[in-house]
C-alpha cells in the first residue's frame, strides 16, 4: 500500500481553514476575538430529530462573522463548558467510550494499534484494552473487512479503518457484497453492526490515488448507510451513532479536517444517523453540503453576507439516506438550491441528492439546482492544478450571485 | 489396518524425514506403503495409487507435532479391533451421504421441471468431504461454504425442507427466499452462506473464527472453543483472498480449518492449467500452518484427518490447510455441458464412489447389513419427497417481505419529507424478519 502519512500537523499551516485560529480556544461567546470568522458553527446540540421544527431565532451578528446558531435550551445545559478538543480527538474519544461500554466492540486495521493510527484517532487505545481489541492488521484490505464482517455477523462489533479510504477499493468485494447484502440474502438471520471509517477526500498535493472520494463509489450499495464528519462535535456523535447502529455504517472522514478544534459538551451525546445539520439558517437560498466543503461554503457565506445575501447552510452528514425533511423544508423556504460536494461532478452524491430533490420538491424550486461539485479529473499533484479541480469559495460566491438574480 | 484409529490417538512426534521443509514433499515420501486397505479390497480400480494422506509441516511447528502427525508405522493389520467407526457412526455417515447425494439428484430434476431457477451448482460426488468433516462439528461451530453449498447445509443440520423451499423461492426456505441456491445461511446451525463469488467467504470465514479467540482472551470466557470450517474449491486457491487469510488465521493462530474441495475443474478450466504448483496442500507450510493431502473419496480418511485437525484448532493450536482431492461427478452447474472433461477420467472416478465405497467397507465388516442401508435410502426418499411437497405448497415471498431485510436497523432507509422515518409509512415493512 502507499506511504504511511503521518497524522497532519503539517496541513495546518497551510490549510485554507486558517487552521491556527482553530488554536485558540473558539467559543461561541468569544467570536469576535476571532480574526477571521469560519468556523465551526455550533452544530445543533441536540440528539433528537426535528432540527429545524424551532423558529428561527434571531441570530447574532458578530462582526464578520458568520451568524452562529443561538444556544438551544439543551446545549445550554453546558453550564459546565465542556472541553476542548481536535476533531481526531473527538473521534477517539467516542471511540473510547464506546470501546468502556460494550466489550464487543473492537477495531481493525492497519497501523492503528501499536502506530495509533495514521492520523492518531486510535492512539493510546491498544495500550489501554490490548493487541487484540485493537489490531494491526497485515496489508489486505479485502481480508480483514471481510474479516470483520465475519466477525460481525458472530457477535462482535467491528470497527474496520481504512488507512486512507482509497484503499478500501480493494475491500470492494467484501464491502458490496458481503456488508451490504448478507443481512438480506440471509433472509435477515445474521446482522453486520460494522462501522467502516477511514480519512478521504482531497488532501495538500497527496496525489490523485490518496485523494479519492469513496461515497460516489458506495452509495449505490444496497444496505449499507453512509455519513461524513466535519466537526470535533458531528465526528464524536457520529462514530457513537454509528457504533450502535444495527446496520453497516461507512462513517467518511477528511484528512484536512482532523486537527480542527471546538469545544464538545462534557456529557455524553449521540448524535443521529439520517439526520442533517442546520449549519446557518438563512432564507435566499439552500446551501447542500458536507465534510470539508462546509468550510469553504462558510467562508463563501461570510463574503455572501457582506453582500446583503442570507445563505442557508445545511451539512447534510448523511449520505446515505439523505434527510429529505430538512432539506425539504429548507427548499420550501428559500426556493433555490445550491449544491457544494467535493465528490465528482459524475456519479457523485450531489448528482443523487439533485435527482433527488427534483423528484420530491420539483414544484418548491424557482430556478434549477446548481451541483458545484470536483472536475472530473484525477486530482494533479501540483498544487495549482488541485486548487482548480476542488470547489473554492469565490466560485460558490459566483454561483449564489447567480442562482439569486 | 494401517490407517488404525489408536494411531490417532496417540500422537508421536513425526520423524524429520517426512517434514523437511525444504524438501518439497513428493509422492513417495508418505508414511503409507500400499493401499488403504478399509476400501475394503486391496485390488482397487483405481489406475493411479493414491496415497492416502500427505502431510507437510513448517518449521515452526514441528515441535507441536502432535496435530497431525501420527501417521502409521506402515502395518497394515486389519482385526475388528481397530476399525475406524462404530456401527451408529457408520450409520450415520451413510445417511448422511445419501441425503446429499438424493438431494441434488431430486435438485437437477426440480430444476428441470421448472420449479428452480438460476445457477444451481450440485455437490454429487463430493459427499465425502462435506459428511467427512461435518458429522465431526458441534451445534456452535461453523461452516462457510461457496456457491456449492446444498450439501454443507444439509450435513450440518439445516432440515431438506427448509433448504429445497429456498431453492423454489419460497417464503419459508431457510433464507425467507432471498438468498436461493448460492446463499445458504442459518443462524441455528451456524452456516454462514453460501457465496457467490468464490473466494468472498473465506475472510468472512476468518471473521468467523475470530470470535473465538477473542472470546476467550479479551472477554475471558474459558469454553469459547468453537471451530470454523471453510470449503472452497481448487480454483478458490488461486485467488489472493485465500492467501492473505492463510497468513492471518495462522498469524493469529485462529480456529479455523481451509478444507480444498480440489475437484480439479474450475467450470471448463483444468486446475492443471491455472496453477503453477498444483498440489495445493503444500502451500500451507508457507505460511506458517501444517497442509494435508487426503482422498477425499474415502468418507473414512476424510473423518480421520478431520479429527485431527479440528482437535488441533479447538486446542488453540491453529489453523490447518486440508486439500481433499475430490470430483463432482455432474457439471460445475446445470446449466454446464460439460464437455470438456474426458470421459476415461469421470469413470475412474465414478468408480470411487464415496457412498459405495462406505457401503462396501459397512458390509465387508459387518457394521450394517443390505436390508439397514435399503431402509435408510428409503427413509431419505420419504424425507426429499417431503420436502419437496413442502415446498411445493409453501406461499411464495409477499410484497410486504421486499424491504424487510435490506436493513437490521430500518432506520436507515431514512427520513422521508414528511418528517417521518420511512420506515415508519405504512408502504414499507419494519422490523426483523421472522424466519
Amino acid at each position: 500500500m502507499a506511504a504511511l502519512f503521518q497524522a497532519p500537523t503539517a496541513f495546518s499551516s497551510s490549510n485554507s481553514l486558517d487552521s491556527n485560529k482553530f488554536n485558540h480556544s473558539p467559543s461561541p461567546r468569544s467570536l469576535s476575538e476571532r480574526k477571521s470568522s469560519i468556523l465551526t458553527v455550533r452544530s445543533d446540540a441536540r440528539s433528537n430529530p426535528l432540527l429545524n421544527s424551532a423558529a428561527h431565532k434571531p441570530h447574532r451578528f458578530i462582526t464578520n462573522a458568520v451568524a452562529t446558531k443561538p444556544d438551544t435550551s439543551l446545549a445550554s445545559t453546558s453550564s459546565k463548558p465542556g472541553h476542548e478538543l481536535l476533531l481526531f480527538e473527538a473521534l477517539r474519544e467516542g471511540l473510547e467510550e464506546e470501546m468502556e461500554r460494550d466489550p464487543r466492540v473492537c477495531v481493525m486495521g492497519e497501523d492503528v494499534g501499536h502506530y495509533g493510527g495514521s492520523y492518531k484517532v486510535t492512539k493510546g487505545l491498544a495500550t489501554k484494552f490490548g493487541d487484540l481489541r485493537v489490531l494491526d492488521t497485515p496489508i489486505a484490505e479485502n481480508s480483514f473487512t471481510g474479516m470483520g464482517i465475519g466477525a460481525a455477523m458472530t457477535g462482535l462489533r467491528p470497527i474496520i479503518e481504512g488507512m486512507n479510504m482509497g484503499f478500501l477499493l480493494l475491500a470492494f468485494n467484501q464491502i458490496s457484497n458481503n456488508c451490504g447484502m448478507l443481512h438480506y440474502t440471509s433472509g435477515g438471520q445474521f446482522k453486520i453492526p460494522v462501522v467502516i471509517r477511514g480519512p478521504g477526500g482531497v488532501g495538500r498535493q497527496l496525489g490523485a490515488e490518496h485523494s479519492q472520494r469513496l461515497e460516489s463509489y458506495f452509495q449505490s450499495i444496497p444496505g449499507i448507510q453512509m455519513v461524513a464528519c466535519s466537526t470535533p462535535y458531528n465526528a464524536k456523535g457520529l462514530m457513537k451513532a454509528a457504533i450502535r447502529s444495527e446496520n453497516p455504517v461507512i462513517l467518511f472522514e477528511h484528512v484536512l479536517l482532523y486537527n480542527l478544534k471546538d469545544r464538545i459538551p462534557d456529557e455524553e451525546y449521540v448524535l443521529s444517523l439520517e439526520e442533517a445539520e442546520m449549519v446557518r439558517p438563512g432564507e435566499h437560498v439552500t446551501i447542500l453540503t458536507y465534510s470539508r466543503m462546509r468550510y469553504h461554503v462558510m467562508q463563501a457565506a461570510k463574503t455572501l453576507v457582506n453582500k446583503g445575501y442570507d445563505p442557508e447552510v445545511i451539512d447534510i452528514r448523511s449520505l446515505k439516506p439523505f434527510d429529505l425533511h430538512t432539506i425539504g423544508k429548507s427548499v420550501k423556504k428559500t426556493h433555490r438550491v445550491l449544491i457544494v460536494e467535493e465528490c465528482m461532478r459524475t456519479g457523485g452524491i450531489g448528482a443523487s441528492l439533485t435527482a433527488a430533490i427534483t423528484e420530491n420538491f420539483n414544484d418548491d424550486l424557482d430556478a434549477p439546482i446548481v451541483c458545484l461539485s470536483s472536475q472530473d479529473v484525477p486530482t494533479p499533484y501540483a498544487g495549482t492544478l488541485e486548487e482548480w479541480t476542488v470547489v473554492q469559495p469565490a466560485q460558490i460566491v459566483t454561483a449564489v450571485e447567480q442562482l439569486c438574480q | 489396518m494401517s490407517f488404525s484409529a489408536t494411531n490417532f490417538a496417540q500422537p508421536r512426534p513425526v520423524p524429520v524425514e517426512v517434514r523437511s521443509n525444504e524438501k518439497p514433499l513428493s509422492s513417495d515420501s508418505f508414511r503409507f506403503r500400499g493401499p488403504p486397505s478399509f476400501l475394503g479390497s486391496p485390488h482397487s480400480l483405481r489406475f493411479n495409487p493414491i496415497p492416502p494422506f500427505k502431510l507437510a509441516i513448517p518449521h515452526s511447528q514441528r515441535s507441536n507435532a502432535s496435530a497431525v502427525t501420527h501417521i502409521a508405522n506402515g502395518k497394515m493389520v486389519k482385526s475388528s479391533a481397530n476399525l475406524l467407526i462404530t456401527k451408529e457412526e457408520g450409520l450415520e455417515l451413510y445417511e448422511d451421504m445419501i441425503l446429499g447425494r438424493y438431494f441434488e439428484d431430486m435438485c437437477a430434476q426440480m430444476y428441470y421441471r421448472g420449479k428452480m431457477f438460476g445457477f444451481v451448482h450440485l455437490y454429487n460426488g463430493q459427499e465425502a468431504v462435506s459428511t467427512g468433516f461435518i458429522k465431526l462439528l458441534k451445534k456452535e461451530d461453523t461452516v462457510v461454504s461457496t456457491y456449492r453449498d446444498h450439501v454443507h447445509a444439509l450435513s450440518k443440520g439445516v432440515s431438506a425442507r427448509a433448504v429445497m423451499s429456498e431453492l423454489f423461492g419460497k417464503a419459508t426456505g431457510c433464507c425467507r427466499g432471498q438468498g436461493g441456491s448460492m446463499h445458504m445461511f442459518s443462524k441455528e446451525h451456524n452456516v454462514i452462506g453460501g457465496f457467490a463469488f468464490i473466494g468472498e467467504g473465506i475472510p468472512v470465514a476468518t471473521g468467523a473464527a475470530f470470535p473465538s479467540k477473542y472470546r476467550r482472551e479479551v472477554l475471558k470466557e474459558a469454553g469459547a472453543d468453537q471451530v470454523t470450517l471453510a470449503f472452497f474449491g481448487d480454483g478458490t486457491c488461486n485467488n489472493g483472498q485465500f492467501y492473505e487469510c492463510l497468513n492471518m488465521a495462522a498469524l493469529w493462530k485462529l480456529p479455523i480449518i481451509f478444507v480444498v474441495e480440489n475437484n480439479l475443474w474450475a467450470i471448463g478450466m483444468s486446475h492443471l492449467r491455472a496453477t503453477s504448483d498444483p498440489e495445493i496442500w503444500k502451500k500451507g507450510p508457507a505460511f506458517g500452518m501444517p497442509g494435508v493431502h487426503v482422498d477425499g473419496m474415502d468418507v473414512l480418511k476424510v473423518r480421520e484427518v478431520a479429527k485431527e485437525v479440528i482437535e488441533r484448532a479447538r486446542r488453540g493450536d491453529g489453523p490447518t490447510l486440508v486439500e481433499c482431492e475430490t470430483y463432482r461427478f455432474r457439471g460445475h452447474s446445470l446449466a454446464d455441458p460439460d464437455e470438456l472433461r474426458d470421459p476415461a477420467e469421470k469413470a475412474r472416478y465414478a468408480a470411487r464412489d464415496p457412498i459405495s465405497a462406505l457401503k462396501k467397507y459397512l458390509f465387508e465388516n459387518k457394521l450394517a447389513s443390505e436390508q439397514e442401508l435399503k431402509s435408510i435410502d428409503k427413509k431419505i426418499d420419504e424425507v426429499l419427497d417431503d420436502a419437496v411437497e413442502y415446498s411445493d405448497e409453501s406461499p411464495l415471498p409477499r410484497r410486504s417481505q421486499l424491504l424487510e431485510n435490506v436493513f437490521a436497523d430500518p432506520k436507515g432507509f431514512g427520513i422521508g419529507p414528511d418528517g417521518k422515518y420511512r420506515c415508519e409509512d405504512p408502504k414499507f415493512t419494519q422490523g426483523t424478519a421472522h424466519v
